[in-house]
């Protein structure tokens, strides 16, 4: 609207491979992420490791191919140089109050003793329980 | 599944209310047919991209939205009114008080402040529309269907009845089943795609789109304030759709992420909802601050008392109110350390809140006070909101929360702060702006006693209420027996109620009134005192294309200045240039349309329903990306004629 012209024809034009690249590289390690925890035999502990490191190359993925990560230096507009930067660290505080936040709450006191927090701890203690949920799709 | 299993069968309230939804429908159907208006409908309302009308009908929902929670409110009041009534079985209760915190917060506040922030914003920053006029219809066609979506549980289904935080493990599947909780779930995320949306919009349209001149320091404080709040919502929102979407997966999947069995964990529930809710208690209330710190200036007629100090206490909390949350749920057993960290920062996030209400003390301090209506309910706010303020840092006190949690203590503080600070606002904004949305003002007698008499009945149902909630009423209980002592008070409560019902109903007269007897505004400046852009346009109701010519911002407060430079707010005819709008489109209305199938599908977990309307929605997903419109021109001619300007 603002400046109908120069940013928005500039970006119609032709397919956008950085997208389509980023969109399917998405899909195959979401794919891979299914695959692993149901269809191998890894303990828990080893489960939860591949598909973490599966999600943080996701987040880091869509962040370089969706998000604009790089504008800033691109444009050399200091307004959206410091927005970017300013959003990528608030975004970064954000994440990290939610899951320490998270991890440090639904952890304390004596929600740790917590009936359902123990099975859990009993059943990522017996790794082999996990599997045997999922046995059917074997 | 039978049909009295689909239709909420045997209470004369929802037949009642089955018959009033039929002859209402019918109604509309018969006056857009008899006079002819299904065109204009379409044209002028269904398909606009227009940001101000876009807000008139998002305002409009709300108003309605506050009907529909006002009435589940007095049927609770009605019930409690005396010691083992029966007016109201258990369930039938709890579904009442269910719908009604939900619709209150996410189908009524909300959207109501998002319809305000739609008009206004885009005005008072010197815009011509939003940056993504399209995405903004998206955003309320998908707000509205949601809220149709969780209203028509109540005929259709039945109500969810597991209160507006659906804890786990009361809203899993043992012990809700039924479709009540899938409306929660379904119409919850669908409007959330909406709101996220406005976020990023408005998140956009500040930072982008704003007049030459206007640096960050210049913009007005609504201005600021939606700003904040847009981050907020940018940042919180992703927290509830996610926890949504892993409660569905509990529900119709068969998923453990929340329940009992399975290694779930309940409480992380509890934890992930309040994430997101209380950032969410600041998406609601900033806004009203705005608003409020633009009506007490304008009508003190003084600069706004430490505009940098609002800004940055503004900015405070936006990172803030991520740190606070587990003061929802001090009694959960999470450990003294824990409960004490969250007890000081709950109240150390009572100071910067502090410090506005100082400075619109100041503000007035030596200011020439008119007293209209909009001022009229920035003071009840103040006065009121303070109240809610002080009983919010006796709840903060962990040790002591144990003896106020679920009490009607709480109930009446949450309802000091949303009703003083929101509600009021609403008002106090609906009121100072209408004329910018109608080109007549609302009539100001008539304001007048819905103020008194809303004012006095809020103060006199929620008062009896902390004292209720400190003789150990607790809250979420459909009756309570004589022998309590606590029937006096609950009457005296439920009188207040009714108050603010006859409120409502003398404000909807009030619309109707001022709509055929008001004055009919000839200036931009309605109120004579305008200091922001908005009142800078050239007639009452500013034309689709805001303004004619877009205006330099030199100073804060751009209207006081030019006022003070003798400087005319109509453009001069050399500087007409040819307008680029954008078009009108109908695939928002389709594609929300989409969305109440396949969310209708899920919620009865009719899996074919819900593929077919989500194969719906990416095809007018699909629609747009290839769609190459680039919008039109407004020729300089239109515009001359339209601004009345000749050579």
């Amino acid at each position: 609207m603002a400046n109908p012209q120069d940013s928005l024809s500039r970006e119609h034009g032709g397919i956008p491979w950085k997208h389509v690249i980023g969109y399917i590289l998405s899909i195959v390690l979401t794919a891979l992420a299914l695959w692993v925890t149901f269809e191998t035999g890894f303990s828990t502990r080893t489960i939860l490791i591949i598909i973490f490191i599966f999600a943080f190359l996701q987040a880091a993925l869509q962040l370089l191919m969706f998000m604009h990560m790089t504008e800033s230096s691109e444009k050399n507009n200091t307004l959206t140089g410091k927005t970017q930067t300013g959003n990528i660290l608030f975004a970064a505080f954000i994440a990290i109050v939610i899951v320490a936040g998270s991890v440090w709450v639904m952890g304390a006191g004596h929600a740790k003793h917590d009936h359902h927090k123990m099975e859990m701890d009993h059943d990522m203690k017996m790794d082999g329980d996990m599997k045997m949920d999922h046995g059917d799709h074997k | 599944m039978k049909w009295d299993e689909f239709f909420v069968t045997g209470d004369p309230l929802i037949y009642g209310a089955d018959v009033s939804i039929g002859l209402t429908v019918i109604g509309i159907l018969f006056y857009l047919t008899y006079f002819k208006k299904w065109q204009w409908l379409w044209r002028e309302w269904l398909t606009t991209v227009d940001h101000k009308k876009l807000g008139i009908m998002y305002i409009a929902s709300a108003v309605l939205m506050l009907f529909r929670g006002g009435v589940d409110a007095l049927l609770m009041r009605v019930q409690l009114a005396t010691p083992d009534s029966k007016f109201l079985d258990a369930q039938h209760y709890n579904e009442i008080f269910t719908t009604h915190g939900t619709i209150m917060i996410i189908f009524m506040a909300m959207p109501f402040l998002i319809g305000l922030i739609n008009v206004v914003i885009p005005l008072q920053i010197g815009a011509r529309d939003v940056a993504f006029p399209y995405l903004n219809a998206v955003s309320f066609w998908t707000f509205f269907i949601g809220a149709m979506l969780f209203n028509i549980s109540f005929v259709i289904g039945g109500s969810p009845s597991a209160g507006w935080t659906s804890y786990m493990p009361l809203a899993g599947n043992e012990l809700s089943p039924g479709p009540g909780q899938n409306y929660y779930l379904l119409g919850l995320q669908i409007a959330g795609i909406g709101t996220l949306l406005t976020g990023i919009n408005f998140l956009v349209t500040i930072l982008k789109m704003r007049a030459p001149g206007m640096t960050l320091f210049k913009m007005p404080m609504f201005t600021w304030s939606a700003l904040i709040t847009m981050i907020i919502i940018v940042f919180a929102f992703p927290i509830l759709t996610v926890a949504l979407a892993l409660m569905t997966f509990d529900r119709l999947f068969g998923a453990h992420f929340f329940t009992l069995q399975g290694a779930g964990m309940d409480m992380l529930w509890a934890n992930l909802f309040w994430l997101w809710g209380h950032p969410e208690v600041y998406i609601v209330v900033l806004p009203a601050f705005g608003m409020f710190s633009e009506i007490i200036s304008t009508f003190s007629r003084k600069v706004l008392f430490g505009y940098k100090a609002m800004v940055w206490a503004m900015v405070i909390i936006a990172g803030y109110s991520f740190l606070v949350w587990v003061h929802h749920f001090f009694t959960m057993g999470q450990g003294e350390l824990v409960n004490s960290v969250f007890s000081i920062t709950t109240m150390i996030i009572g100071i910067p809140t502090g410090i506005k209400i100082f400075n619109w003390l100041f503000t007035m301090y030596k200011g020439k006070i008119s007293f209209t209506t909009p001022m009229l309910w920035s003071l009840g706010f103040i006065v009121n909101f303070v109240i809610g303020g002080v009983t919010g840092v006796m709840l903060a006190m962990a040790a002591a929360d144990y003896q106020y949690h679920n009490t009607y203590f709480l109930v009446a503080h949450f309802h000091y702060v949303l009703i003083a600070g929101t509600v009021f606002s609403c008002f106090a904004g609906l009121i100072f702006w209408y004329p910018k949305m109608f080109g007549y003002k609302l009539n100001e007698a008539i304001g007048k006693w819905v103020f008194w008499v809303f004012n006095i009945g809020f103060n006199v149902c929620f008062i009896p209420q902390f004292i209720l909630g400190l003789d150990g009423m607790p809250r979420r209980v459909y009756t309570y027996s004589a022998a309590s002592g606590w029937g006096g008070l609950n009457m005296l409560s439920t009188v207040g109620g009714f108050l603010m019902g006859i409120a409502f109903l003398i404000l909807a007269y009030n619309f109707y009134y001022s709509f055929r007897y008001s004055e009919r505004e000839n200036t931009g400046d309605s109120w004579g005192l305008g200091r922001t852009l908005e009142w800078a346009t050239t007639s009452a109701v500013p034309p689709h294309y805001n303004f004619a010519v877009t205006p330099t911002v030199t100073a804060m407060d751009p209207l006081i200045q030019m006022k003070r430079d003798k400087q005319d707010v109509k453009p001069k005819i050399e500087d007409i240039k040819k307008i680029h709008m954008p078009d009108n489109s109908g695939v928002p209305f389709f594609m929300a349309s989409f969305f109440f199938v396949a969310g209708f599908g899920l919620v009865f977990e009719w899996y074919w329903m819900g593929i077919v309307g989500l194969i719906g929605v990416f095809i007018t997903l699909i629609i747009r990306s290839f769609d190459k419109n680039e919008g039109y021109y407004v020729s300089e001619e239109e515009i001359k004629e339209t601004e009345r300007l000749t050579v």
